[in-house]
């Protein structure tokens, strides 16, 4: 009872990890067909964005949840400024450039914090279910996934600024000839991107030591959430990550974590192989 | 533009004749040549700094007492910025135009596999200075790092009599791992126990949360984790989050090497059990002297871990084989390193193992304790008891191998 009760919970996180290190990336790319090879990189920043927060004396909570996307974000903003903007539509092209940009955020970071391991503790202690320990760090991941795909849902069904980024990025001459800037509001959409990058990284800061390539172990798994999900931004997401998730959890338990990871990239193959399209392509199709 | 381009290309080939000069003056100076060879910049920097540091600073000390045979010892070092493919284009370069007296250097495994055959064949002596997995048979090289039994042969006894016979293995999935995973399950049967499972790790890996449920599934008395790099430092701090540091105890053969005890907090690294050749916390004259003329030269001593001082004791066993051997020539230097030469270092006695050129010597069991390692027992002249199951140079000096030790 116990040992299903923790699986379950493992499992849950497992899935939530996914879609916060995918959801910067499914608007970025998903929404904006922008290749951004260095979203591992953004998510690296927001780590150490949190650490020197908290060194700082920030509360834990307030430098992981608006410090970290609010700098993440505006890195984005000057990224997209300088770079991203001008290779809209090329998709060549921006996975050249951004992955320069990530070869750069790496040496930055290791310029100023150098090329050593840091981290923070997690903020909340573990605590036992039966006989078993559960780090309690596993529910806030789920509770902020959860809340952030409640957040991205209402933002882009309910409301206005929604609306008009989802137009624009369907047809951006329309929504010009409507009177919107699609300059204006691709940077927008950016900004929102990294910020979601940002956070995912902070989150996941606690529980991993951060280095200055650390962005490098999650940029495959968000790219392969992202593609297997489809064309439905939230859908997509949520319907992949829990595919996986659930996938890699069930090896990892039956056998090994490294089973899990292979079992994992496995379904991935087959997914795409059954429908290349994504997921959203065949099932929940025409949601957001 | 098009003159400034000439003009800067001008001023370049001029800066690049002075700059190929320079080491033709050098030569004709009648100094030592030690020539280092190791990753100052890159992702293993971390390790090779210090080294590097730890290099100068064990020169400069036989430079200060007078140098060796009466003459200076000089460095000619080259960065590798942690590329493999650097290694052997130095290597060359260290052998046949600097034409060295000794080579110290090399930091991973396939570092010094890329560069060993080199120096046995230009007949240039190497030191690896490196903790590693083990089985090096070659009578050009000596290692004065740990290898696996070194480690695993005390830690096992100790951590199994303070916890219990029923250990779960936790892993590095790569040749150091694979190996000393399975030491680790030798010294745990041989001590009366039993290795309930063991879980191999890609590098990569950074989310333990469903391992750290099956450990607890398995209810072992204790874990062992021979885990490596950043990533992995994961594990420790989702163990504690789970809190799981206080339910059961937790040893490891590579936490600390990098100084990550300092990066976990006191709450998540407290009890740890390790085993290393070096500690900051000895309380030796050597060490204290060690760390206050590491001081006086760097700044502060946090910095130095346990290979930057593998290399400084490598560096003076092989001054103290020239200094025996009253030669620079080859065999001479082998021959005199060869009859149980030894120093005491910063890390205790350490003394060459004639049979297998590795490394007899000093290991201490320590519990990290509020971010250091304390040291709580210390076994003395540990022999590498691994690699002199496959190797015997005295009685197969032409050996030239790296052997898998068969457990």
């Amino acid at each position: 009872m116990d040992i299903s009760f923790v699986i379950l919970v493992e499992m849950l996180y497992a899935i939530a990890s996914l879609v916060l290190i995918s959801a910067g990336l499914a608007v970025v790319f998903g929404m904006m067909k922008v290749i951004n090879l260095a979203h591992g990189e953004f998510m690296m920043m927001g780590g150490y964005a949190t650490i020197t927060a908290v060194q700082l004396g920030v509360n834990v909570f307030i430098a992981m949840l608006i410090v970290a996307p609010l700098v993440v974000g505006v890195i984005g903003l000057i990224v997209e400024r300088l770079v991203i903007r001008h290779l809209y539509g090329r998709l060549v092209d921006t996975m050249l450039a951004t992955w320069g940009l990530s070869l750069v955020f790496i040496g930055l970071a290791t310029m100023i914090f150098g090329n050593t391991t840091t981290g923070i503790s997690t903020p909340i202690p573990g605590f036992a279910v039966g006989d078993y320990q559960i780090n309690g760090y596993n529910f806030f991941i789920i509770v902020v996934a959860i809340l952030l795909v409640v957040l991205m849902y209402a933002v882009l069904k309910g409301t206005r600024a929604g609306l008009i980024a989802r137009g624009t990025m369907q047809r951006s001459d329309m929504a010009a000839a409507l009177g919107y800037s699609p300059d204006r509001i691709y940077m927008a959409t950016f900004f929102c991107g990294s910020a979601l990058s940002g956070l995912a990284g902070a989150i996941l800061a606690p529980l991993v030591g951060l280095v200055p390539t650390s962005g490098g172990a999650y940029i495959a798994k968000a790219f392969i959430t992202v593609i297997a999900g489809g064309p439905s931004l939230i859908a997509g997401l949520v319907s992949s990550a829990t595919s996986f998730g659930f996938v890699s959890q069930v090896f990892t338990f039956a056998i090994s974590p490294v089973i899990g990871e292979v079992a994992l990239l496995v379904a991935a193959v087959i997914l795409l192989r059954l429908m290349p399209q994504g997921i959203t392509s065949r099932f929940f199709k025409g949601k957001l | 533009m098009s003159l400034k381009r000439r003009e800067f290309l001008g001023a370049g080939a001029a800066a690049l004749a002075t700059a190929s000069l320079l080491p033709r003056a050098a030569l004709a100076a009648d100094t030592i040549k030690l020539g280092s060879i190791l990753d100052t910049s890159g992702i293993f920097d971390a390790y090779g700094k210090p080294m590097d540091q730890a290099t100068r600073l064990a020169v400069a000390d036989i430079n200060a007492a007078g140098g060796l045979l009466g003459r200076q010892v000089e460095i000619i070092d080259y960065d590798t910025q942690s590329d493999m493919a650097l290694y052997s284009q130095y290597a060359q370069k260290l052998t046949r135009q600097d034409r060295v007296d000794v080579v110290h250097g090399g930091i991973l495994s396939a570092s010094r596999e890329a560069i060993r055959q080199t120096m046995r064949k230009t007949d240039t002596l190497y030191f690896y200075n490196v903790q590693y997995e083990g089985g090096v048979c070659d009578r050009n090289i000596f290692v004065t790092g740990v290898t696996p039994t070194q480690q695993v042969e005390v830690l096992v006894p100790y951590a199994m009599k303070k916890s219990g016979p029923k250990v779960y293995i936790l892993a590095a999935d790569y040749n150091y791992g694979q190996i000393t995973a399975r030491w680790i399950q030798k010294f745990v049967e041989e001590n009366g126990g039993e290795v309930v499972a063991t879980d191999f790790f890609p590098l990569d890996v950074s989310d333990f949360g469903s391992t750290i449920t099956k450990i607890q599934q398995a209810s072992p008395d204790l874990v062992v984790a021979p885990l490596v790099g950043g990533a992995h430092l994961s594990f420790f701090r989702q163990w504690a989050a789970a809190g799981m540091n206080t339910k059961i105890p937790l040893a490891s053969t590579t936490m600390g090497v990098g100084n990550e005890h300092k990066v976990l907090t006191s709450a998540e690294g407290d009890g740890i059990m390790v085993a290393y050749n070096y500690s900051q916390e000895l309380d030796t004259p050597e060490n204290k002297a060690f760390k206050e003329k590491w001081k006086a030269a760097y700044g502060d001593t946090t910095g130095i871990h346990e290979l930057a001082v593998s290399t400084y004791q490598g560096i003076m066993l092989w001054a103290e084989g020239v200094k025996k051997a009253g030669s620079l020539e080859h065999d001479a230097v082998v021959e005199a390193l060869e009859s149980g030469i030894s120093i005491v270092g910063p890390a205790g006695n350490i003394a060459i193992d004639p049979q297998t050129h590795h490394a007899i010597l000093d290991v201490h069991i320590m519990e990290v304790e509020d971010q250091k390692m304390k040291v709580v027992e210390t076994l003395n002249q540990v022999a590498p008891v691994d690699t002199q199951a496959v190797c015997n140079l005295q009685e197969n000096p032409d050996d030239n191998m790296q052997y898998e030790i068969e457990i």
